[in-house]
């Protein structure tokens, strides 16, 4: 039974939505289902909510190495979810002033947006700008040419690097735009880093892309024929639990 | 020297990268940029609309990304104020409302006389909804079943730029800028594709080549990281020299200073690392 069900209501929604695309008439049923998934994925912040706490709480009680980094999380996630439930700081709407929760929680000057753009946003652009300070470390310890495929890839990071930036019209901007061989051949002006980063990306990226990306929806499709169908179960955990 | 390269502390090598991205940064150092064909479709899909067309403009992305995608998102906030028409924002990443905001805050503030006041008659904010490509399904085919009110809570049929707007197929046009999942690719494949919506996206470096097999089908055009911000900024100051003495309506070009020397910083680092293994290698110690 514990299998019977989400196996009927995967196949059931599954060719539902299959059907949606083909045969005009199912079409609502389609939005409809997705609606529900919509609601569903709403859901899920809750149930992300709950796991966040169920981790972290584990992590405290146990009192596992850098339990309280764990702390810290709590704290800053109940801070902030009770700033934003209760709009610390915001003001009426001007619509219903004698409600005082009917403000927008996002408010210029409330506590939720302060946190947000004082706290939020600098730590965020603070991670991923540790990108670069790690790029750099490693382009200095790590992209060695070692074999012919490595030394390839160095070329062409190379020219892609030179000729996303204005290093490129410096390095090759004066190369003049004649045949180098007889007329209506290569020209000089062909081997300027931004027109080869161009043909990189063109001729070398896109068909790459285009293929991988046919290989992936043929597998999509396949893997997804298979959980339609029952026959591949294992979304729904060990045989065991069965 | 060599045993000095050899274990050189990374913490330098961090040092001289910091160095190179804030001096130009500081400095304001910008270079002319040349819009690629690429980002001029985006410029065209924009610009060769009649004054006062429909647009959607979804904005995917978070702070951690908006060092890459703020510009672009404040390019195509101007560029379609310039052209006077009704803008749809919408997000399907929670803190793109803030994101949404910023975009707001330029229309009112730098274009006061088309926008301030005229929430909803010349721009909307439908906010976020849960349910990724689930939601780009719903609004493609209707709009109504996914956003019943605005971010404020009023109801889609008591605001005059939704009242009659079943879907999204009927916009001129879908802008969106992404940072990943859900975003662009999902955009393209649930939402433009499917109903030949008219779309034009922004998208991080990363995304690109991701995104390069949709051009030009499915796909109007794209700007590549901050490189295609700069030139989209940079064809938008071409046809609207005014904007040239708005110093926030070049975000991107100055950004595109560190990008350089950051980028030339990188292959000399590169070229090092190598002259140093392949010294090793002679001396039989790599």
């Amino acid at each position: 039974m514990k299998r019977t069900v989400p196996l009927l209501i995967s196949a059931v929604t599954g060719f539902i939505l299959i059907g949606t695309a083909f045969i005009p008439m199912f079409e609502e049923w389609g939005n409809d289902a997705m609606a529900w998934f919509n609601l569903l994925a709403a859901f899920a912040f809750i149930l992300g909510g709950g796991n966040l706490l169920k981790m972290q709480l584990q992590k405290i009680s146990a009192q596992q190495a850098g339990w309280g980094y764990a702390a810290v999380t709590l704290i800053a996630f109940f801070v902030t979810l009770f700033v934003g439930l209760a709009k610390v700081g915001v003001h009426p709407n001007a619509k219903f002033p004698e409600f005082s929760w009917s403000g927008n929680y996002l408010e210029v000057g409330s506590a939720f947006w302060w946190f947000f753009e004082y706290i939020f946003t600098p730590l965020s652009a603070t991670m991923f700008a540790l990108l670069a300070f790690y790029i750099s470390s490693a382009a200095f310890r790590a992209f060695r040419a070692k074999n012919t495929e490595a030394t390839i890839l160095l070329i062409i990071a190379v020219i892609v690097l030179l000729g996303r930036t204005y290093a490129s019209e410096w390095l090759t901007g004066g190369f003049p735009n004649e045949p180098i061989f007889g007329e209506g051949g290569i020209t000089y002006s062909d081997f300027k880093l931004d027109h080869l980063s161009q043909i990189i990306m063109d001729d070398f990226t896109t068909p790459g892309m285009r293929a991988i990306k046919i290989g992936i929806a043929l597998g999509v499709a396949s893997t997804s024929l298979k959980v339609l169908l029952g026959v591949d179960r294992s979304y729904l955990g060990s045989d065991q639990e069965a | 020297m060599l045993e000095i390269l050899q274990n050189l502390d990374r913490r330098w090598i961090f040092l001289v990268m910091f160095v190179a991205v804030a001096v130009p940064l500081i400095m304001g150092t910008t270079f002319p940029e040349t819009p690629s064909d690429q980002v001029l479709a985006v410029f065209d899909a924009v610009d060769n609309l009649p004054d006062g067309s429909n647009i959607v403009m979804a904005l995917d992305y978070d702070p951690a990304s908006a060092g890459e995608l703020q510009p672009m998102a404040s390019a195509f906030t101007r560029h379609c104020a310039l052209k006077k028409h009704n803008i749809y924002f919408m997000t399907l990443w929670p803190p793109g409302i803030n994101m949404i905001e910023g975009s707001i805050n330029i229309l009112n503030e730098e274009y006061p006389e088309t926008y301030k006041g005229k929430y909803g008659t010349k721009y909307v904010n439908l906010g976020f909804r849960a349910g990724n490509e689930g939601v780009i399904k719903l609004v493609v085919e209707d709009l109504k079943k996914s956003y019943t009110t605005d971010i404020h809570g009023t109801n889609l049929d008591n605001i005059p730029l939704t009242k009659n707007l079943k879907n999204i197929q009927q916009v001129d046009l879908l802008a969106n800028v992404s940072a990943g999942y859900p975003g662009s690719q999902e955009w393209v494949l649930y939402g433009s594709s499917p109903f030949d919506i008219p779309t034009v996206v922004g998208c991080t470096g990363v995304q690109a080549p991701i995104m390069l097999p949709y051009i030009p089908d499915q796909l109007t055009g794209m700007l590549a990281a901050i490189k295609g911000a700069a030139e989209y900024e940079q064809a938008i100051i071409n046809h609207y020299p005014e904007l040239a003495k708005n110093p926030k309506a070049k975000e991107g070009l100055v950004r595109m200073g560190p990008q350089l020397v950051a980028h030339v910083l990188l292959i000399s680092l590169i070229v090092l690392g190598n002259v140093i293994y392949f010294l090793e290698r002679r001396q039989g110690t790599a």
